[in-house]
């Protein structure tokens, strides 16, 4: 076994667990999609052809920077581009089983959406359209968001001194408004991007799969992926390429991946995010808050009320044992003046008397300077 | 008294900062730090964080967030572990290290939230999170919590502040006594925050299961950094103690240096213990989630080196300095903690964060990222000599023995 092999059963086991938590979930108050309206764009990456024409539409309709290389330059698709702030969608080339595949990433307008939830000033806002928008007039610049996208989408102006802002794919929310396709799916010549209500494209999905049996992967990427995406994905299945690659080399046969793990993993897409949108995992977390609030101060006070006690006792303790011994000592030196008296007379008995009284006052003098130093 | 070479400030002088003027190699090398510092914070807030970071659309956290916020943030763990041990445990001999340890607190938060203005990309609006709060933001939460801390610490702080200056203002003499009246509820309420937002900073990267290796992903990461907090609180006294008695040991009275030692061999106890359970839990987390496999990969190496060299080890050199009553065996284990907290919150932060990525896309500090975190620690260590110099924090004032 190897070590991604191995990792792929780990993997498996992971979303097994995370299947488990998924169904406590859905026991509790909200199901997805919240919006069941809303829109989405399917992306079938067997049409793709990676000519760039979505990538040159997005940056005119959003007014976004020219890149250095021009849009008709397609080489560019073969190095890994991710979307940065000045460039909102990419498609980049991937090989599925040695196969050419292109793949068009964007915002995946989550149902959920991690960033959403892991903005502390509300920037983000899923929409009832379907887009996930972002207010910048309000952003604080730090960055959570980033960290906390599964998909590694938005990007930030880090080039920009006094006004940096996150910058992601708005789904064109502007032109959804004005009745228009996005940039990016009116500029598509392969059809590749399809728009229109998700639960309509989660049909058409299907249907495209059921319909040409061994070309797509049986698995629709963003249906539950990260608690449900927008933006969906179908990949071309694993088989398809491999029977080409198998009539030119006849190697060892593998066993058919029945998960459809492989071809998303080689189309750079994660399977492994689980089922539950990403802010779920923080919202344990988070609800531990009031509880330590609650009872942190009653532990802390008890322990507090605990020690002042036990101090009071020892020195209640301590003061009672003092006294006995002052007791003790006045008995005992009360007695030995009486003997003395007896025997050598009241004179004898005085100078005794004051010399043992001396004794006892510069002991005791010396005793309370160390303890007072102790203090 | 011995005590008499302690300058104390009077009324007619009031600052004693004439330390700071002698040419001394720390003086030297402080001053460089800062005056560099000082070019690239205005660099920094001219021409963005582009210019002088490293960080990217992949890595949007980088040294800035995993040292100074998330190392220094842990590291000033020391003002609620000491107080909460001396007021609410009744230790009343840790009584000298309280102030040194509220101080470091106070000093770390404050210089926390100045080195996230460099990392924000509108530092300007960081109270916006109190305007829009976004309640479902773990960063919300830790905002929250840190800012609320700030305040507390600043109010447990200021009683150093108002002794130093009653002898040119005697009616802040008036506030001491409040404020000395609140010291419990402050430290219940001390220890409270502290829990949520040292374990917040745990939580912060819960949301990123897919980017930060398995190793170091694991629900319980509130719990664990909120337990690696209680030893860097421990080791930061011992270390500091350390530091403290290299560079301002003529400000320590008879009391502070009597018990300064058992200070440390009580922490260091305390500390090994600590360890020893965060240990187990981290071994037992790997158990559980079935990671077994991963510590036979690469990063399961590194992350053996975490365990064993920077837990376990210090663990058994404080267990050995307590037992054996060395202080240089506590210190040893103080240092190795120390490294071994920002290690840890390296590994979680950068060095297994984005462990998917090519190693080309992934994350290196620039020199002066580098640089603003030493500029930050300069200026901590600035700060604390000044207020050392002046203010009764390793020596109790002569006006105002009054017992505690």
């Amino acid at each position: 076994m190897n070590r991604r092999k191995f990792l792929t059963l780990m993997g498996s086991a992971g979303m097994v667990s995370a299947l488990g938590t998924a169904k406590v979930a859905k026991a509790g108050v909200h199901t997805f999609p919240y919006y069941p309206d809303s829109y989405g764009v399917l992306h079938d990456a067997t049409r793709c052809i990676g000519c760039r024409r979505c990538e040159e539409a997005c940056n005119a309709v959003n007014k976004l920077p020219k890149p250095e290389k021009p849009f008709t330059d397609t080489s560019v698709t073969g190095t890994k581009r991710r979307t940065t702030a000045y460039a909102w969608t990419v498609v980049n080339k991937y090989k599925v089983n040695g196969k050419d595949v292109f793949r068009k990433l964007q915002c995946f307008h989550c149902n959920d959406p991690a960033c959403a939830s892991a903005c502390f000033a509300k920037c983000f806002q899923k929409q009832p359209d379907g887009s996930v928008t972002y207010d910048g007039t309000q952003c604080v610049g730090c960055r959570y968001c980033m960290v906390a996208c599964p998909f590694y989408v938005p990007g930030f102006q880090y080039d920009e001194a006094f006004d940096p802002l996150v910058q992601k794919c708005t789904f064109c929310e502007p032109r959804l408004k004005e009745g228009k396709l996005p940039g990016c799916v009116e500029a598509c010549p392969m059809d590749a991007l399809t728009f229109g209500r998700r639960s309509d494209l989660l049909n058409l999905a299907r249907a495209r799969i059921a319909e040409n049996p061994g070309k797509y992967a049986n698995y629709i990427y963003g249906e539950h992926d990260a608690g449900g995406t927008a933006w969906m994905v179908l990949a071309p299945s694993a088989a398809a390429g491999k029977q080409d690659q198998d009539a030119k080399d006849a190697k060892e046969e593998k066993p058919v991946v029945k998960n459809h793990e492989d071809e998303f993993k080689q189309l750079g897409l994660d399977r492994h995010l689980g089922t539950q949108p990403m802010g779920e995992l923080t919202y344990g977390a988070l609800g531990a808050v009031p509880m330590i609030v609650a009872f942190w101060p009653v532990l802390f006070g008890g322990a507090y009320a605990i020690s002042k006690r036990r101090e009071a006792r020892f020195k209640a303790e301590k003061e009672a044992h003092v006294e006995a011994t002052k007791n003790d000592l006045a008995a005992a030196v009360d007695a030995a003046v009486r003997k003395i008296e007896e025997t050598q007379g009241p004179g004898a008995a005085d100078t005794a008397r004051r010399a043992m009284a001396e004794a006892l006052k510069s002991r005791e003098m010396t005793s309370a300077a160390e303890h007072g130093e102790d203090k | 008294m011995a005590d008499h070479s302690i300058v104390i400030p009077t009324r007619d002088k009031l600052f004693n900062i004439r330390e700071f003027f002698t040419p001394t190699p720390g003086n030297i090398i402080s001053g460089i730090i800062l005056a560099v510092g000082l070019v690239i914070t205005l660099i920094r807030f001219t021409c963005g964080i582009g210019a002088v970071a490293n960080l990217d659309d992949n890595q949007p956290w980088g040294l800035w967030i995993g040292f100074d916020l998330l190392c220094g943030v842990c590291l000033a763990a020391g003002g609620y572990f000491t107080t909460v041990a001396c007021y609410i445990m009744g230790q009343k001999h840790f009584h000298s290290a309280c102030r040194p340890a509220v101080l470091t607190a106070f000093l770390g938060y404050a210089f926390v939230v100045v080195a996230l203005l460099y990392d924000l990309g509108h530092p300007l609006r960081l109270p916006f999170m109190f305007f829009f709060p976004g309640t479902t933001s773990v960063l919300f939460e830790v905002g929250l919590c840190v800012a609320t801390y700030l305040t507390v610490l600043f109010i447990e702080f200021s009683v150093a502040p108002l002794e130093w200056l009653s002898c040119r203002f005697p009616w802040l003499i008036k506030w001491r006594k409040i404020l000395v009246m609140c010291t419990i509820p402050l430290t219940i309420f001390g220890v409270t925050l502290s829990t949520l937002h040292q374990s917040s900073l745990g939580s912060l990267y819960l949301i990123a299961p897919g980017k930060l290796h398995p190793l170091w992903y694991s629900p319980f990461m509130p719990m664990f950094f909120f337990v690696s907090s209680m030893v860097a609180g421990a080791s930061m006294v011992i270390f500091e103690g350390m530091l403290a008695h290299k560079g301002v040991h003529h400000y320590m009275d008879k009391t502070h240096l009597r018990e300064a030692d058992e200070v440390s061999f009580a922490f260091a106890r305390a500390a090994s213990f600590i360890l020893f359970a965060y240990f187990m839990l981290k071994l037992i987390d790997m158990l559980v989630q079935a990671n077994l496999p991963y510590v036979f990969t690469g990063y399961g190496a590194w992350w053996l080196v975490e365990m064993f060299g920077f837990i376990l080890l210090p663990a058994l050199l404080y267990a050995k300095g307590a037992r054996d009553r060395s202080l240089t065996f506590c210190r040893l284990g103080a240092v190795n903690a120390v490294t071994g907290i920002v290690l840890n919150r390296f590994n979680v932060s950068m060095i297994a964060f984005n462990y998917t990525l090519p190693s080309a896309e992934r994350y290196f500090p620039s020199i002066w990222e580098i640089c603003i975190s030493m500029f930050v620690v300069t200026m901590i260590i600035t700060v604390y000599r000044f207020v050392v110099y002046n203010m009764p924090i390793l020596y109790e004032h002569p006006n105002f023995r009054d017992g505690h």
